[in-house]
């Protein structure tokens, strides 16, 4: 797989979180914002340090995979093109009070992921990460075969896709938890059964498991 | 170091009884605990604002003034005033109203809130929320430094230099800056040269403490003052004399309140295991005894270099009384542990006003 350069896209709490824990964990980092890769510097070098502040299509183009973590008000304002032919996972969520109420968003019968999807239209889209909480993310990794490890949820369409970014969630200390298609991703949205739940990977896959039983 | 507590004025179900007090004793309860706190010999009280049952402390300059006439030292402050939401000239002229009945002893978080009611209540979009926010700010700062105003924007009519009293005769109304924590507020705040008001709110006690680094690195580069550069926090916090029993007392209203946020929210109920980790040595949560509570702000004064504590304390129908034995306890036993630790020095000091008379002990 290769994995070494990833480009964080959003710069709030979510994204310098992500960064931060991408950093330990090894990686190569970019972070990006809606300022210019000085204003992000600024507070990167504080908030995230070791990670790279850049224009958003320059570490998208150089990057092995991408995480974009903006408002999903502000997805819209990013330039599809750079994304095409990459994999991108989608790290949000719809959230009425940060985002107003957003049509597209608000009635989406696939889950959110889709309508990304169409927004970054050419790119691979993989669903994680959104459904823990920032500030658990960091305190909550634990190392492989620790009993207390927590599972993360990822859902996408493209199996190799899918795979590869398990194996960032496993390196960053949780234990992925596979869904085979990003609609699947409509369990991990606010509301679902593990957004925000902390759950190891046998609860996670139980809760899902539940679920489908429910919707037979 | 000052410590003070923050209230949001709670009439959510009571999960031990099922029951719920009235709403208007729930407004009642909070100028109860205002005295209380002032009697404890706490230096702050802030008071949220929210349009709901569960919180139905909607005008807090309303209780904050019947809280003047009774309390003579006691700081008296919004937290939050959500401003994207109200009109700054009418906010500004509240709040002198209320720093006149107190002789000056008002302060001032603006901030947006997280809680969004307001919004459909008063006809605003939220999908204006960074525009009505940034425009308010800027126009109730202008109104706080000058008398008479001339102002233009796109979310109220102008002003053209229209008298707005009373005047506040200390000058110019303390005001922090709300900020959840989000780096680019963080920035904002020392942008506008205003001190800042953030939360811990769980998770890790210190963890997000790179946001003080961020804040005074910025103030730095903007070239704010060191009254320009204060930090407050406020954590959820309880305390009984046993720290187990003041754990176990808050964890049934804590998890119901999460649970109804959650529910309203779309993210899940805390579980007890987080619960222990949040409330642990380390821990964001400021639940326990009086020791271990004023350990934990030494703690976070090492990392966060914050001016004031306060805990926010009203949350999930906890019996009133509880909650008055826990504002004394704050005052009367954690406040001198960690002046013992951090000093005395006042804000008002930091800030250069001249202090409301002290209180002799309390004791």
């Amino acid at each position: 797989m290769g994995i070494q350069r990833i480009a964080v896209v959003g710069a709030g709490r979510v994204g310098t979180a992500v960064a931060r824990t991408l950093v330990d964990a090894g990686y190569d980092v970019t972070l990006s914002g809606s300022g210019s890769p000085a204003e992000v510097e600024a507070f990167a070098s504080i908030v995230a340090p070791g990670a790279q502040a850049r224009w958003t299509a320059e570490a998208v183009t150089q990057a092995d995979l991408v995480i974009v973590a903006v408002p999903l008000h502000r997805l819209a304002s990013l330039a599809p093109a750079p994304f095409t032919g990459r994999v991108v996972v989608d790290a949000m969520n719809y959230w009425p009070p940060i985002d107003g109420e957003l049509e597209e968003f608000d009635a989406a019968p696939d889950g959110t992921s889709r309508v990304v999807e169409r927004l970054l239209a050419g790119s691979t889209i993989v669903k994680t990460l959104n459904h823990v909480g920032y500030h658990d993310l960091e305190v909550d990794r634990r190392a492989l075969g620790h009993p207390q490890r927590l599972g993360l949820a990822v859902a996408g369409d493209d199996p190799s896709a899918v795979a590869i970014v398990a194996g960032v969630i496993e390196r960053i200390g949780y234990d992925p938890v596979t869904l085979p298609s990003l609609a699947d991703g409509r369990a991990l949205q606010p509301g679902g059964p593990v957004f925000g739940a902390r759950l190891t990977a046998a609860e996670i896959s139980r809760a899902l498991r539940d679920l489908r039983l429910e919707a037979a | 170091m000052e410590l003070g507590i923050g209230a949001f004025g709670d009439a959510n179900w009571d999960p031990a009884t099922g029951t719920r007090i009235s709403e208007a004793q729930a407004v009642r309860n909070v100028v109860e605990s205002i005295e209380v706190a002032e009697q404890a010999g706490l230096d702050w009280f802030g008071l949220g604002e929210h349009h709901t049952p569960e919180f139905p402390v909607s005008a807090a300059a309303t209780v904050l003034a019947a809280a003047a006439a009774r309390t003579s030292r006691i700081k008296l402050s919004s937290a939050v005033t959500v401003l994207s939401t109200d009109d700054p000239v009418r906010v500004y002229e509240q709040y002198a109203t209320v720093d006149a009945l107190s002789n000056g002893r008002v302060e001032m978080i603006p901030g947006r809130g997280s809680s969004i009611e307001s919004f459909p209540l008063f006809g605003y979009d939220l999908r204006d929320y960074d525009r009505l926010f940034a425009e308010k700010l800027d126009l109730l700062l202008e109104v706080n430094r000058s008398a008479r105003v001339t102002w233009e924007g796109t979310t109220r009519p102008a002003l053209h230099g229209e008298y707005v009293p009373p005047r506040a005769e200390h000058g110019p109304i303390p005001i922090w800056l709300g900020v959840g924590g989000n780096p680019g507020s963080v920035i904002r705040a020392a942008q506008l040269g205003l001190p800042m008001a953030t939360g811990v709110l769980g998770g890790s006690a210190i963890r997000s403490a790179t946001n003080a680094t961020l804040y005074r690195r910025a103030a730095e580069q903007f070239g704010n003052s060191p009254e320009q550069t204060m930090i407050m926090l406020g954590s959820p916090g309880f305390l009984m004399p046993d720290g187990k029993m003041a754990r176990e007392t808050w964890w049934p209203h804590w998890h119901q309140f999460m649970k109804i946020v959650g529910e309203q929210r779309g993210f899940a109920a805390p579980t007890r295991d987080s619960y222990d980790r949040d409330t642990g040595p380390q821990g964001g949560l400021l639940i326990g005894s009086p020791e271990e509570i004023a350990e934990r702000i030494i703690l976070m004064h090492q990392h966060w270099g914050h001016v004031r504590q306060y805990l926010h304390i009203d949350m999930g129908a906890l019996p009133q009384k509880d909650l008055l034995r826990a504002i004394e306890l704050f005052g009367t036993e954690v406040r001198p542990l960690v002046q013992r630790e951090l000093g005395t020095t006042s804000v008002d000091t930091l800030l250069g006003r001249a202090s409301a008379p002290a209180l002799t002990s309390s004791r």
